[in-house]
């Protein structure tokens, strides 16, 4: 399958990504190749298989329902660049 | 013409955990912003999430109660999206296999009989933020309080039939989850929240039609009315040879009308895929029946049994059986009290005395034991139901045990046949006109009379006493 | 006297408690070290000297009275992708330029627990995407055996800095290769613990369920004595395991008599640079010498690895890295128009093009109508690997082959085309796939660069693995070999 400008600008609404000036050519052509080199798992059979999505056989362990200590909040806030009151900034949301 | 109408309803029910679904943050309401959201809430680099054993409890109690299959293996999955109030670009949420299938609610249809809706699924999921705009002009804020906490989304089959069923749905899961503890239930919170998905077709047997789906319903007022309005604008639109278009839309309560949430509507792919950051939770057969064990009765099961132990009327049964501590309050007070007795004063001076002082059950003044002590003292005719009531408010002021008020205030009823007579005589005495009212046939003037006995006792006579005393001199002439 | 930076990381603590060094002596000898070879390696992103000094006091005292830890006064540095409580974090990335994280990763708290001295942050490809370091924000590193080569990657300035002798030991992360590729690059000794061996929490992710966290050391001893240390069940990682962590230091006397080795074929054959070939048999040959049995074991489905690692991987970090979008840190745009502005944006500046090439392959595998024929399938074939290896651990009990199929490339050389730099993983990502624990020893050279030896064992066999390669490093001395100018 190819992927054309299309494919890439909806993806990368998608993704959340810009791409400037040759990175567009840059990643519509090796999105291509890298697709064209994965499409190589087709020739796989794996009708009867289960999918693996941990290497290990485990069981999700769970953790008692106990709050925690306070949250310091101006000490996780230092690490953003737009915060007011306690909030975090952003472009105006439009619902 | 008429429509057959179809409704299916996602509600978002946040689960009544102390912490977070996977981060130890607390959960409670009306924090100052972002200052209960740790780093896992926030989506820091590098932090992972660790699911909270109370909402995988809460999510199988709520299984249980609809008599739905808990999965021996669910998984969690991450919806992938961008939005400020989401922390991570992702929701963990379950898609494939939830925690909860099947199950089913039951709701008084449109006809009056009782209709069983299936429930789909129920999946444990974490709830996002908020989103801020009042304090600025072209700009949000994120409150991030609310990300992380554990929500189940109870997805029903659209087998609902009309606005109200669908309200009915609504409140019976309400008051399932209240009963239960899975949920404070809170809706001006947004504790519990609804979305409705409505399509009309020509008829039941016609293919389903193109749906749409309202977001945000948290009142039943508001479901009913958004439905409503709904159900008008698609049957004018296809009335009209249009069609639906298939989209998100929110109903608007000033405005009374829903509108599309165009925002909403930009191709969308989620791209879920399993959280590899959790692992399958695998929930086996003792810690099901555990669930079990520690359940209370439904509300339905208790429902019919005060209806058939107590010979309550079904509409008391239902508002006792709505709140949980209002039912096991008067299951204490009819323990030792008459039952039907007793549901009239709960659901009486006891529930207007509540609802004066917004007071909860609990925290009443007078315990169950107490109410029982003052019905017994109605019950053996120490004093009169019009007594009853002085007293319950003393003992609601505080001002002791219903023996104690009914000697302070001497309350004792007068039994004394002797002293009915002559309160009797003097009230026939003073009432010439009345009495010969009575004479004349008009039976209701006894009322008046009894009354004014009554109030010659200062309450304390038996009125059934004063009324046969009354009769009889009347007509013994 | 040997110099103090030629010491092993086992030698420095001997040195430091038979007080034949101090811990701020040794310190202040590698922060020199490593100051100096910043302008020709650049190795490091962050250095860390005084809080380095102030624990080489600290842990001098401690081994004057007799309180010393484990490591105590060992001179160590972190991949700049572990997070590190008020030291910049960057994770190779514009992103994270200026990132200084309020924690720990439970890996960098347990190091420090034990008394290890962080003197610093190495230099890393752009969130561990990339096998050469070349797509760090920070600028390549440079291989200590030849200017102008990689060092692989992408824990280039970790492998870099152990090679060089700045530090005695590093930290990084494997999640197709990253920590044994370099150190097979870079002759030194790398391991890649079985998936949930050491705590994820604090490091950031890339792929969650290929990631796990390793040592870049000189010796298998060295990382037996990380390992130890770095070990165990982590109450924040649901992903972390709860077996029993061994004294892999004591499991390191266990004999090479009797052994069964596998000798991977699919690694042996075509696209294996035939001298490196010859260093990986000497190697084999040693082994069966010392008293190991060799068995040709076949993977079958490896051959697809490669394929099925640019699927998952890039599909889980597509997601993992959707946090960083410039609203509670990292890389904020200027002036954002509007919302997406501000997510486009800040993202599209804050990462590079490597990172960004894999969030738009991993939203494509995971997009409508693509997700069954590549993720999914990606999910079926990584189950069909692994049951490969599961097989030849019924018969053997560690499988071998090479690290790499070359010694080091130059710098700029497989920039243009990624599948050519992707190939470089061909003999490592089966053990990510598998979660299994695997570890790169050197073992010989091929035109003057070194050649590694990979072993890969059963789920947490560590023990039976760093055992064989102690044996094999007490009768070889390619992991003694230092680079040039560097000695």
């Amino acid at each position: 399958m190819s992927i054309g400008s299309d494919d890439i600008e909806k993806l990368a609404v998608l993704a959340r990504l810009s791409f400037e000036g040759d990175e567009l050519g840059d990643i519509t052509d090796k999105l291509a190749s890298i697709v064209a080199f994965v499409d190589q798992l087709g020739e796989a059979d794996t009708a009867s298989v289960t999918p693996m999505a941990h290497p290990l056989d485990q069981v999700q362990r769970l953790r008692a329902d106990a709050p925690d200590a306070d949250i310091d909040r101006a000490r996780l806030q230092a690490c953003s660049d737009a915060t007011e009151d306690g909030l975090y900034l952003v472009p105006r949301v439009i619902e | 013409m008429s429509w057959d109408v179809v409704i299916g309803l996602e509600i978002h029910c946040q689960l009544a955990t102390r912490s977070k679904i996977f981060s130890g943050a607390p959960t409670a309401y009306g924090a100052a912003p972002n200052t209960q959201a740790n780093l896992i809430d926030l989506g820091f680099p590098g932090v992972l999430p660790v699911l909270n054993a109370e909402a995988v409890r809460l999510a199988v109690t709520f299984g249980l109660a609809i008599g739905a299959d808990i999965a021996p293996r669910s998984v969690f999955a991450r919806k992938n999206y961008f939005y400020p109030d989401l922390p991570k670009g992702y929701q963990i949420s379950q898609y494939e296999l939830p925690i909860v299938s099947g199950g089913t609610v039951e709701i008084t249809g449109d006809d009056g009989t009782l209709r069983r809706i299936n429930v789909t699924r129920a999946h444990l999921e974490e709830d996002a933020g908020k989103s801020l705009h009042e304090n600025f002009t072209d700009q949000s804020g994120i409150d991030l309080n609310r990300a992380g906490t554990p929500l189940i989304e109870i997805v029903s089959e659209p087998e609902i039939r009309s606005a109200r069923e669908a309200a009915d749905y609504m409140r019976r899961v309400h008051e399932l989850v209240r009963y239960l503890g899975i949920s404070d239930g809170n809706m001006q919170e947004g504790s519990f929240r609804c979305d409705a998905n409505v399509s009309l077709r020509k008829s039941p047997d016609a293919p389903l039609g193109t749906r749409t789906e309202i977001k945000n319903l948290n009142s039943f007022r508001f479901i009913e009315r958004a439905i409503e309005h709904e159900i008008e604008r698609q049957a004018d639109i296809l009335e009209a040879g249009g069609s639906i278009v298939q989209e998100t839309r929110l109903y608007d309560a000033d405005a009374d009308e829903t509108r599309s949430m165009r925002s909403k509507e930009a191709a969308n792919d989620y791209r879920y895929f399993p959280d590899p950051d959790l692992l399958p939770v695998v929930i086996d057969d003792a810690f099901v029946d555990g669930v079990r064990d520690a359940m209370p009765e439904l509300p339905d099961a208790r429902r019919k049994r005060f209806i058939a132990d107590y010979g309550l009327r079904a509409e008391d049964a239902d508002v006792l059986v709505g709140q949980r501590p209002m039912a096991e309050y008067f299951e204490a007070v009819a323990a030792t009290a008459e039952p039907k007795l007793a549901a009239n004063w709960v659901l009486g001076e006891f529930t207007a005395a509540l609802n004066r002082d917004g007071t909860a059950v609990a925290d009443a003044p007078v315990d169950s034991s107490g109410l029982a002590s003052l019905l017994a003292r109605i019950t053996d005719k120490t004093i009169s139901g019009t007594a009853a009531k002085q007293v319950f408010e003393a003992m609601w002021a505080g001002e002791g045990d219903a023996d104690s008020v009914i000697d302070a205030k001497g309350l004792r009823q007068i039994t004394d046949l002797g002293a009915i007579e002559a309160m009797v005589d003097e009230v026939i005495a003073a009432s010439p006109e009345q009495v010969q009212q009575f004479r004349d046939g008009k039976e209701k003037v006894i009322g008046y009379l009894v009354g004014q006995v009554m109030k010659a006792s200062r309450g304390k006579a038996d009125p059934a006493e004063v009324n046969r005393v009354l009769r009889d001199k009347l007509s013994g002439g | 006297m040997t110099a103090m930076h030629e010491l092993t990381l086992t030698g420095m603590r001997d040195g430091l408690r038979d007080g034949s060094f101090t811990a701020r002596e040794l310190t202040t000898h590698l922060l020199a070290r490593i100051e100096a070879a910043q302008s020709s390696l650049n190795a490091f992103i962050t250095m860390t000297a005084d809080a380095a000094l102030a624990a080489a006091d600290a842990a001098d005292a401690r081994i004057r009275d007799g309180s010393a830890r484990p490591l105590e006064g060992l001179p160590i540095a972190h991949k700049d992708i572990f997070c590190t409580d008020g030291v910049r974090t960057t994770c190779g990335s514009r992103m994270l330029e200026d990132f200084v994280p309020p924690y720990d990763a439970t890996a960098v708290a347990l190091l420090a627990d034990a008394g290890a001295i962080v003197l610093g942050k190495t230099n890393m490809d752009e969130f561990a995407m990339g096998s050469s370091n070349e797509t760090s924000f920070f600028g390549d590193v440079h291989n200590p055996w030849r200017e102008g080569l990689s060092p692989g990657g992408s824990s280039g300035g970790s492998a870099a800095a152990v090679s060089a002798r700045l530090v005695g030991a590093a930290t990084g992360t494997d999640t197709g290769g990253s920590i044994r590729q370099p150190a097979a690059l870079c002759g030194i000794t790398g391991l890649k613990p079985t998936y949930g061996r050491i705590s994820r929490f604090g490091m950031i992710a890339f792929a969650s369920s290929l990631d796990q966290a390793g040592t870049l050391t000189r010796t298998a001893e060295d990382a037996a004595l990380l390992l130890g240390a770095m070990s165990g069940l982590d109450p924040r990682d649901s992903t972390s395991v709860d077996a029993p962590v061994d004294d892999y230091v004591a499991a390191l006397d266990a004999s090479l008599e009797g052994l069964r080795i596998g000798v991977v074929q699919e690694f042996m054959g075509e696209g294996l640079d035939a001298d490196y070939a010859v260093a990986v048999r000497a190697a084999l040959a040693e082994f069966e010498a010392r008293g190991a049995t060799l068995v040709d074991v076949s993977l079958g489905n490896i051959g697809l690895s490669v394929p099925t690692y640019y699927v998952v991987a890039p599909a889980e970090c597509s997601s993992n890295l959707s946090r960083f979008d410039g609203i509670r840190f990292g890389h904020r745009a200027d002036n954002p128009a509007d919302l997406e502005d501000l997510y486009r944006r800040s993202r599209g500046e804050g990462f590079g093009a490597e990172v960004k090439r894999r969030i738009m392959t991993g939203t494509y595998v995971l997009s409508a109508g693509y997700y069954e024929a590549y993720y999914l399938q990606a999910q079926k074939v990584r189950r069909l690997i692994s049951a490969d290896f599961a097989r030849a651990f019924e018969e053997v009990d560690l499988v071998v082959g090479p690290t790499t199929p070359t010694p080091a490339f130059g710098l700029g050389e497989k920039t243009d085309d990624p599948i050519t730099m992707y190939l470089n993983d061909i003999y490592t990502i089966g053990a990510n796939l598998a979660g299994l624990p695997a570890m790169s020893v050197p073992c010989g050279f091929v035109n003057g660069l070194p050649a590694g030896l990979q072993l890969v064992a059963p789920a947490f066999g560590e023990g039976r693995m760093l055992a064989a390669a102690h044996q094999y490093q007490q009768t070889t001395d390619w992991h003694q070999q230092a680079p040039e100018g560097w000695s």
